[in-house]
């Protein structure tokens, strides 16, 4: 289980993540609503190690603490990050961005089957394991940076915005394909603006709002749920 | 692709094997001219090393190449010469170790102001502890061997690092260099350790270039700060680099063969205004060739892709439209 205590985060006097606590088991999905700004894409820096949360003991892996490893030691923890925007090494082909995946000594052993697999998840990119990422569409680069995070073999992958302006029909293949990805037994941490796709296929989810949880509850709970109605799904 | 990899290996033994007998049959002069040429091909190979994938541009060569001559200045009446050859390496190693834990934080211009600086200050020191410390000014170099040997150990040592990037050209190693240059933070996410590749690539570089001033050493005779530490050697082995291009196996050699017999030729005939020269030479590379040569005929004659792996406008370019369509 991936746990998250009190966790407060500042940017020089701006506080990002107020007191902000949450927790995902294996193999869960969960998903992290939120206008911009309330803080979602930072609790996600902060479990990579990508920012140093305030102090203490805030992040736990399995009852480990985790929090201020160097970001370089996450992934050989089981933690893959698909960040927001450019996931990608966009001047590498397919193959190649596959490699680096696999980079840490966790995800060396098993690698080749672990090719395979991610293949299998994306025939797309198994085509097309030659191309440059660059010369690809956005949704395929998408894919690219998620086959790439899950070659580090991880236990829990997060996504930061994976929609991300990506056309409506790509979001609805994207989101299939992290359907077959949840399939496979990976815990899922995902945060997005696209509430209703993401609900369909998280099994909780939080609220967050100006750096705080405010909200958290089952997927079907929170589509019911009259403040994420109002404030995301377009319903009075 | 193995069937040309063996044919490549045998055409490269042939050729090495030819230049390891070159000094039978060449002059005095043109053994100088060997040597001159191996040197300055291992300086911008061993630059483009470090400098190529991580795009750090460095202006330090000169630090290092002058720390290896002076040890071994200081050095070649008290120890046997393979040593001496150590011990430059080994203080070439430790400088490289504080300056890149010190600087390689640092981005961009800051980091090549950072080296300029750094050439200049161990230049100073060195002027420093000669003139308050020993009280000379300039060392007598006396080595029992001529220049074929001199000009063997720099073949050898050019072997070594042309192997070096070969290798690591070819291996996880040198993609995740590629992409620090990239995006560091995406780097990070894969397991990378920034941190410790760079430094590791940045040490390996420098001991090279060290042991390239170390073995160059004896073709002074005479050496003084003034001599080994001129910076000009800097921006020769970046311009070398760059012109051959610094992301590819040979470019640096390609850039560093032509560059070399004509700064020769230059500098013999125009001696008033080489530094003039020079100077357009520099600009006119940049400008006209910024992806090096060896990027420039793959896009005009080969079938390959352009490599958005340069330093031109064009990678510039198909990056700005890879986000656009995002």
């Amino acid at each position: 289980m991936l746990e998250v205590f009190d966790l407060s985060l500042r940017y020089g006097k701006h506080l990002a993540l107020d007191g902000v606590a949450t927790n995902i088991e294996r193999g869960e999905t969960v998903v992290i609503l939120g206008a911009n700004g309330a803080g979602k894409s930072s609790l996600l820096k902060a479990i990579a190690g990508l920012v140093k949360p305030d102090k203490g003991v805030q992040i736990k892996l399995d009852g480990n603490p985790i929090a201020g490893l160097p970001p370089h030691l996450i992934p050989s923890m089981g933690i893959a990050l698909v960040p927001e925007g450019r996931g990608v090494f966009g001047d590498l082909t397919v193959e190649q961005n596959l490699l680096l995946g696999a980079y840490s000594s966790r995800a060396r052993s098993g690698e080749e089957a672990r090719r395979r697999h991610v293949y299998e998840l994306f025939p797309k990119l198994a085509e097309r394991r030659r191309q440059t990422v660059n010369t690809m569409s956005g949704g395929e680069q998408q894919m690219v940076a998620i086959a790439r995070a899950l070659m580090s073999k991880p236990d829990y992958l997060m996504l930061d915005e994976p929609s991300l302006g990506l056309a409506p029909v790509v979001v609805t293949e994207l989101f299939e394909t992290l359907g077959r990805v949840r399939e496979t037994g990976v815990a899922l941490l995902i945060v997005e603006q696209n509430v209703r796709i993401s609900l369909s296929v998280a099994d909780r989810g939080y609220l967050m709002e100006a750096g705080r949880i405010v909200g958290e509850g089952t997927a079907a709970a929170l589509r019911r749920n009259s403040a994420v109605q109002r404030a995301f799904l377009g319903m009075a | 692709m193995n069937g040309r990899l063996a044919l490549v290996f045998a055409v490269a033994l042939v050729a090495l094997a030819a230049l390891a007998f070159a000094p039978f049959y060449l002059g005095r002069y043109q053994i100088g001219l060997l040597i001159g040429l191996t040197g300055y091909v291992t300086l911008a190979s061993a630059w483009a090393l470090f400098s190529g994938p991580t795009r750090y541009v460095s202006l330090a060569t000169v630090a290092f190449f002058g720390i290896g001559a002076y040890t071994v200045a200081a050095l070649n009446e008290v120890l046997p010469y393979p040593l001496v050859l150590a011990a430059a390496a080994a203080i070439g190693l430790a400088v490289a170790l504080v300056v890149g834990l010190s600087t390689l934080r640092l981005a961009g211009v800051y980091f090549v102001i950072f080296t300029f600086g750094l050439a200049e200050l161990v230049r100073q020191l060195v002027t420093w502890y000669e003139v308050n410390v020993t009280g000379t000014l300039g060392r007598y170099i006396f080595m029992s061997f001529g220049p074929e040997q001199i000009y063997w150990q720099l073949l050898a040592l050019m072997t070594i690092t042309l192997l070096i990037s070969w290798w690591i050209g070819r291996n996880r190693l040198g993609l995740a260099l590629k992409v620090i240059g990239d995006d560091e933070v995406v780097a990070t996410h894969c397991g990378i350790d920034i941190a410790r590749t760079k430094l590791a690539l940045f040490a390996l570089s420098a001991v090279i270039i060290t042991l390239v001033g170390a073995i160059q050493a004896p073709r002074w005779t005479y050496v003084e700060p003034g001599i080994v530490f001129n910076p000009t050697l800097s921006f020769l082995t970046l311009i070398m680099a760059l012109l051959g291009g610094a992301n590819r196996l040979w470019g640096p050699a390609l850039g560093a063969v032509p560059l070399f017999l004509l700064f020769e030729w230059l500098s013999a005939r125009f001696p008033d205004h080489y530094s003039i020269i020079l100077g357009l030479l520099f600009i006119l590379i940049v400008f006209v060739l910024p992806g090096g040569v060896a990027a420039f005929a793959e896009r005009t004659f080969g079938q390959r892709k352009p490599d958005p792996q340069t330093y031109g406008a064009e990678s510039a370019l198909s990056r700005d439209t890879a986000d656009a369509r995002r």
